[in-house]
C-alpha cells in the first residue's frame, strides 16, 4: 500500500464548497479502499482487487445526521470502517475535527477513538456472549483507563439508565436480553466516552419494526440531548429518510448523489437514486397501487471489475454513449444549490419520469461477489 | 460414573503411602519368602498378595497404586503444559495476522510431522530418562494439535463483530486476545484437555514400556506391562499383565467419557447454564 | 370450498428451557388464486405455523386440522406428504442460498425435483427447467442452467427458487420472508415477478413477512400474528386503514414512513414475550396502552367486526382506524374498563409513558460529560424512573 499523492479532485472541491468549512467534523477526500484478491497454493499472488470504496469525498457536519444508503455490495459498510479507521486506507485523506487521521497508527488513533464510535448491525454478534453486560459497557472506560472500580460501575449503570435498560441488570449476560435491548447495550457502549461522532452501521436492520422505532427514537433523543453527530448507514430508505438531515447515495463504491433529505426524496437527480426510491416498499396499499416503479434490470456488477465511465450505465434507462466513457463528477446539476450534488451526465429534470430500462444487456458482468 | 472413577484414582494416588502401609508391602519391596513359588514363579492373587506378585515378588496392587500416581502426574502435567503452549501459540497464530500465522502454523506442521517415538527414544538415549524429561517430551509432541484447534477457533472469532467493536473502542491486540477471544476458547480447550490427559497417560505408558520413561524400579503402568511381557512371563502369570492393562484401559475410558460430558455441558445450547 | 382450511392449529415444542408454545390455536382459509399475508414479529409463530403444514417441524406436538383440498395435511403419512409437497404445495424460503444445494447445478436441482414427481425423460425435464428459468427472468437461461448456486446473485437465486416452486404447477405456494434477504430494487423485481406469475397460474399464495410494505403490495387477506395467535384478520385495505387491534395499530404506526420525517416515531413499548412464558389473558396486554382489567385475566376470542374482519380485542368493535381522534376514543373506552389504580391502570400508564419518553431518562446533566474528566464531586443521581420499568425487563 503506497500513499499516492492526491490532488484535490473536482468532486472534493465541490463537496468542500458545499459544506461550511468551520462546520465540518469529518471530511473524506477521495477515499479509496481496495481489498486484494490473492490466489495460489504455495505462493499467493495478487490476481485482482475488490474496489469496495473507490474515491469517495464527503463532509459530515457537526450535529447533523448524514444518511448513507445503497444496496448490498455498494461499499457503505466498508466506507464506515474507513471513516473510523478500522481499515487502513488504500489512498485518500480523512480529516476529523481538523486533524488528518488517514495514516495514523493504531496507537496514535487511540485518542481519536474516544471521539468516534460505532454502533453495529448485529445486536447478537457485536456483544461477546461470554461477558457480563456491565463489563461490556465498561469496556471503553477500561480501555482508556478512565474510571475504575465503583466509579466505573456507577457510570455504567448511569449509561444503562440513559439508554432505557434496568441498571440492576448489570450482571446479566447478553443472552438474557432480546434483540432491541442488546442494541441498547451497543448504544450505551458507544456513548460511554461521550464521543462527538457515532457511525451507525445498519443499527436497526436486524430488529423488528416496533423495536426499530424504539431504537430510532432513542438515537434521536440522545442526539439532541448530547449534541451528537451521526453517520447513519441503512438500506431501508424510509428509516434513512426519517433520521437524516442529508443523504448520500452509494452505488458500486462511489457516491452518486448527496443532498438534503427533502431535496433528495422529492427531486432525485441521479437515475439510480430515482430507481432506488421508486423500489422502496410502501406500507400503504393505495399508494403502493398507484406509484410508478422503475424496475432495474440485471444485477449490481462485480466491484472487482466495475463498468467503465459511470458505473451505473449498463443498467441505466437514460444511458448514452458518453456514460460508458467518461466518469461524471459529483457536482451541482441543473439549477441545484451547491449542497445538492449529483454524478450524472443526464440528470433527471424536475418531475421527469424514467422510462423502462433498456432491454437486458448481454450478461457482461458476473454477479457481484459477496461483500460486507 | 467416570467422574467417580477418576476421583477414586486421584484419591488412591494421593494416599498411596498410607494405602501401601495398610496393605503391608512397599512399592519396590521384594517378598522373596512368599512372593514367588519354589520354582521361582510369581504367586497369583490370594490372601498374601491380593492381586498377586511379580517376578521379583513385588505386590502388584501396591505397584498399581504407585503407578496411578506416576500416570496421573505425568499425564495431567503433560496435558496442561501442552495446552498452555498450544493456546498461547495458537492464539498468536490466529490473531496476529498472516505474517505471524505463516511462521507459527508452519512450526506446528513441523512438530506434527516429527516421528514421535524415534525422537523420544533418541532424546532419552542422549539425555537419560527422567520423569521431567518424559513430561517435556509428551508436551512437546501434543501442543501442536491444541495449537491448531485454538488457531482455527481464533481465526473464526477474530472476524466476529464484537472483536471489531472492541477495536473501534481502541482496544489493543493483547486486550482483545485476553478479554474477548480467550473466554470463547475455554469450552473447546477444556474438552480437549480431558481428551489429552488419557492420550498423555498412554504416551507415558508407551515410553515406560519401551524403557525410556520411568526408571525401574519405580513402578509405572507402562514398565509393569514391560515386566510382564519380558520372557513371556504373562503366559503363566496372567495377573501382572491383566491388572495394569485394565487400569490403563479404564482410566483412558473414564477420561474420554468425561470429555464427552464436558462437551455436552459446554454445548452452546446450554451455554447459559455454564455461564452462571 | 377454500383450497386450504386450517382450524385451531396448535404447535408446541418441548425444550430444555420449558414448553415453547409456538402456535396457539390459529385458524385461517386460503382461497384458490388468492394471497394470504401473514405478518408478525420474530417469535410470533408465523413461520412455525406454515412449516407445520409442510411437515417440517419434527418433534413438535401438533393438534388441529389443516384440510388441503379436503384432506388433512396433519394426518398424512410422511410418504403421502412427500407427494403433496413440491407437487401441489411448494415453498420458497428466506435464504435462497441455504435452500439450494451448493454442490449441484441449479438446473440439476430443478430437473431432480421434477423427476421426483413426474415420470418424464431427463432431457424433457431439462428443457422445462430452462423454460422456467427463462420465465422468471434469468438471462441466458440455457447456459445459466448449468451454473452452481454460488454463481448466481441473491436475486437470481431467489428467482431460481421461484422457478423451482413453479416447476410442478402447484396449487399453493408458501413463501416465507421471500424478499427479506434482498435489496430494495431486487425485492421490487421479485415481488413483481411473484404477483405476475400468481395471476398467470392462478396459484394460491401464503406470504409470511414482517414487512408491512410487502403485505401492502401483495396480500388479498392479511392475518396479524402475535405470540402464537392470530390477533386480527381482514382484507388488505381494511387492515391498513381500519385496524382494530392495538397491536396492528402499533405495527402500522412504528413504520418510519407513517410519521413525518424528523418527528418522533410511535413504537410499541416493551419487548415481545417469550413463547415459554406467555402473559395471561391477552398476550399483548403488558405492552398495550389500552389495557383493561379483563385483558389481564381473560383471553379475548376473535370478535367479528364486519364482513370477514375479526379482531381479538375487548375494545368496542366500532372503534377502528388510525389517528388521534380514534386514539382518544380508544383511550376513553379503555379507561372505562379499568379500576382506579388497578394493575391494568398501572400497566397502561407505564406503556403510555414509555412511548412518550422512548425509554430515555436523562440523568443529571454532566453524568456523561465527565467520562474523561476527573470531576468526582458529582452529586447523587436524582433520576426518578421506577426501578421496575416494564419495558426494560428481559
Amino acid at each position: 500500500m503506497t500513499a499516492l499523492p492526491h490532488g484535490t479532485s473536482p468532486a472534493a472541491a465541490a463537496a468542500a464548497a458545499a459544506a461550511d468549512e468551520d462546520d465540518a467534523l469529518l471530511t473524506l477526500d477521495d477515499v479509496v479502499k481496495h481489498f486484494p484478491i490473492r490466489r495460489g497454493i504455495v505462493i499467493k499472488s495478487e490476481v485482482g482487487q475488490v474496489r469496495a470504496v473507490d474515491g469517495v469525498s464527503l463532509t459530515v457536519r457537526r450535529g447533523e445526521t448524514l444518511g448513507l444508503v445503497g444496496e448490498t455490495g455498494c461499499g457503505k459498510s466498508t466506507l464506515a470502517r474507513c471513516m473510523t479507521r478500522l481499515y487502513p486506507l488504500t489512498s485518500g485523506r480523512i480529516t476529523f475535527d481538523g486533524h488528518d487521521i488517514s495514516r495514523l497508527s493504531p496507537r496514535a488513533m487511540r485518542p481519536y477513538r474516544r471521539q468516534m464510535q460505532m454502533i453495529f448491525q448485529d445486536p447478537y454478534g457485536s456483544l461477546n456472549p461470554h461477558r457480563r453486560i456491565g463489563s461490556i459497557i465498561g469496556d471503553p472506560f477500561a480501555i482508556h483507563g478512565v474510571a475504575d472500580g465503583p466509579e466505573r460501575k456507577r457510570k455504567v449503570q448511569e449509561l444503562m439508565e440513559l439508554v432505557g435498560l434496568n441498571p440492576e441488570h448489570f450482571n446479566r449476560f447478553p443472552s438474557d436480553f432480546s434483540g432491541g435491548q442488546r442494541q441498547r447495550i451497543g448504544v450505551a457502549r458507544a456513548l460511554a466516552l461521550r464521543p462527538k461522532l457515532i457511525v451507525c452501521d445498519e443499527p436497526v436492520s436486524a430488529l423488528d419494526v416496533s423495536i426499530q422505532a424504539q431504537i430510532i427514537n432513542l438515537l434521536q433523543t440522545l442526539q439532541s440531548e448530547l449534541g451528537l453527530t451521526y453517520v447513519f448507514i441503512a438500506h431501508d430508505l424510509s428509516v434513512v429518510e426519517h433520521v437524516s438531515d442529508r443523504v448520500a447515495v452509494m452505488y458500486l463504491g462511489k457516491v452518486v448523489e448527496i443532498a438534503e433529505r427533502a431535496a433528495l426524496y422529492s427531486t432525485p437527480r441521479h437515475p439510480y437514486t430515482a430507481a432506488l426510491l421508486s423500489a422502496a416498499s410502501v406500507a400503504d396499499p393505495d399508494r403502493a397501487a398507484v406509484r410508478q416503479r422503475i424496475v432495474l434490470h440485471g444485477d449490481v456488477p462485480s466491484p472487482i471489475d466495475p463498468p467503465s465511465g459511470c458505473r451505473f450505465h449498463p443498467r441505466c434507462p437514460k444511458a448514452q454513449e458518453i456514460c460508458g466513457r467518461v466518469q461524471p463528477d459529483l457536482v451541482p446539476v441543473l439549477a441545484d444549490p451547491p449542497k445538492h450534488v449529483t454524478a450524472c451526465h443526464f440528470p433527471m429534470a424536475d418531475g421527469e419520469k424514467l422510462g423502462p430500462a433498456p432491454a437486458e444487456p448481454a450478461d457482461a458482468h458476473p454477479p457481484g461477489i459477496g461483500m460486507r | 460414573m467416570c467422574g467417580a472413577f477418576i476421583l477414586f484414582l486421584v484419591l488412591v494416588a494421593v494416599f498411596a503411602d498410607p494405602l501401601s502401609h495398610l496393605i503391608g508391602w512397599g512399592p519396590t519391596q521384594q517378598d522373596r519368602a512368599t512372593g514367588t513359588t519354589a520354582d521361582g514363579l510369581p504367586v497369583g492373587p490370594g490372601r498374601i498378595h491380593l492381586l498377586g506378585a511379580d517376578q521379583l515378588g513385588r505386590d502388584v496392587l501396591v505397584r498399581l497404586i504407585y503407578g496411578a500416581r506416576v500416570s496421573l502426574v505425568v499425564g495431567v502435567s503433560a496435558a496442561i503444559a501442552a495446552v498452555l503452549i498450544g493456546v498461547i501459540i495458537g492464539l498468536c497464530a490466529g490473531f496476529l495476522g498472516p505474517a505471524v500465522d505463516s511462521v507459527l502454523a508452519r512450526l506446528m506442521d513441523v512438530v506434527l510431522a516429527f516421528p514421535f517415538l524415534l525422537f523420544a527414544i533418541a532424546l532419552v538415549t542422549v539425555v537419560g530418562p527422567s520423569e521431567l524429561l518424559e513430561i517435556a517430551v509428551i508436551a512437546f509432541f501434543s501442543w501442536a494439535a491444541v495449537g491448531r484447534i485454538v488457531r482455527g477457533q481464533t481465526l473464526a472469532i477474530r472476524e466476529r463483530e464484537y472483536v471489531e467493536a472492541a477495536r473501534s473502542l481502541g482496544a489493543g491486540n493483547l486486550r482483545i486476545m485476553v478479554v474477548d477471544v480467550l473466554p470463547n476458547l475455554i469450552a473447546p480447550v477444556l474438552v480437549y484437555v480431558t481428551l489429552l490427559i488419557p492420550i498423555s497417560i498412554v504416551f507415558e505408558a508407551t515410553l515406560s514400556f519401551l524403557g525410556v520413561g520411568i526408571i525401574p524400579p519405580t513402578p509405572s503402568w507402562g514398565n509393569m506391562l514391560d515386566d510382564a511381557q519380558q520372557g513371556g512371563l504373562y503366559q503363566v502369570a496372567w495377573w501382572f499383565l491383566t491388572f495394569p492393562a485394565a487400569a490403563l484401559v479404564l482410566t483412558t475410558l473414564a477420561f474420554n467419557l468425561l470429555g464427552d460430558s464436558v462437551r455436552d455441558a459446554l454445548d452452546p445450547r446450554t451455554e447459559r447454564l455454564f455461564a452462571k | 370450498m377454500p383450497l386450504l382450511e386450517v382450524r385451531d392449529l396448535t404447535v408446541s415444542f418441548h425444550t430444555s428451557d420449558g414448553l415453547v408454545q409456538a402456535v396457539r390455536g390459529v385458524s385461517f382459509d386460503v382461497e384458490k388464486g388468492h394471497t394470504l399475508g401473514v405478518v408478525g414479529e420474530s417469535g410470533s409463530g408465523k413461520t412455525v405455523c406454515t412449516q407445520t403444514l409442510l411437515g417440517l417441524t419434527p418433534g413438535a406436538d401438533v393438534s388441529g386440522q389443516a384440510l388441503f383440498d379436503g384432506r388433512d395435511l396433519l394426518r398424512m403419512s410422511p410418504a403421502e406428504l412427500q407427494r403433496v409437497r413440491g407437487a401441489r404445495i411448494a415453498a420458497i424460503f428466506q435464504d435462497p442460498l441455504s435452500s439450494l444445494h451448493p454442490l449441484y447445478t441449479v438446473g440439476w436441482q430443478i430437473v431432480e425435483m421434477i423427476r421426483a414427481h413426474r415420470h418424464i425423460a431427463r432431457s424433457a425435464a431439462r428443457a422445462r427447467a430452462i423454460e422456467l428459468l427463462d420465465m422468471v427472468g434469468i438471462p441466458q437461461a440455457a447456459s445459466r442452467v448449468d451454473d452452481y448456486p454460488h454463481q448466481f446473485s441473491g436475486g437470481m437465486r431467489q428467482r431460481a427458487m421461484i422457478a423451482m416452486a413453479l416447476a410442478l404447477d402447484p396449487d399453493l405456494i408458501i413463501a416465507d420472508e421471500p424478499t427479506t434477504a434482498l435489496d430494495a430494487t431486487v425485492q421490487a423485481q421479485v415481488i413483481e415477478l411473484m404477483t405476475k406469475l400468481q395471476t398467470e397460474f392462478d396459484t394460491a399464495l401464503i406470504i409470511i413477512t414482517h414487512d408491512m410494505g410487502v403485505i401492502a403490495e401483495t396480500a388479498d387477506e392479511v392475518m396479524v400474528m402475535y405470540a402464537g395467535k392470530a390477533v386480527e384478520k381482514a382484507d388488505r385495505r381494511t387492515l391498513f386503514y381500519f385496524p382494530h387491534h392495538p397491536y396492528t395499530k402499533g405495527l402500522l404506526e412504528s413504520i418510519p414512513g407513517s410519521t413525518a420525517a424528523g418527528e418522533r416515531l410511535r413504537p410499541i413499548p416493551g419487548q415481545p414475550p417469550s413463547l415459554i412464558s406467555i402473559p395471561t389473558g391477552c398476550a399483548f396486554h403488558p405492552r398495550c396502552q389500552y389495557v383493561m382489567d379483563r385483558c389481564i385475566s381473560e383471553v379475548p376470542p376473535l370478535f367479528d367486526i364486519a364482513g370477514g374482519h375479526t379482531s381479538a380485542c375487548f375494545l368496542p368493535t366500532q372503534i377502528l382506524g388510525l389517528g388521534e381522534d380514534v386514539d382518544r376514543e380508544r383511550a376513553s373506552a379503555a379507561a372505562a374498563g379499568r379500576a382506579e389504580n388497578g394493575a391494568a391502570a398501572r400497566l397502561a400508564a407505564r406503556a403510555t409513558e414509555e412511548i412518550e419518553t422512548a425509554g430515555v431518562h436523562l440523568p443529571d446533566a454532566g453524568v456523561l460529560a465527565g467520562a474523561g474528566m476527573s470531576d468526582r464531586s458529582r452529586g447523587p443521581r436524582t433520576s426518578q424512573n421506577s426501578p421496575d420499568d416494564a419495558g426494560t425487563q428481559p
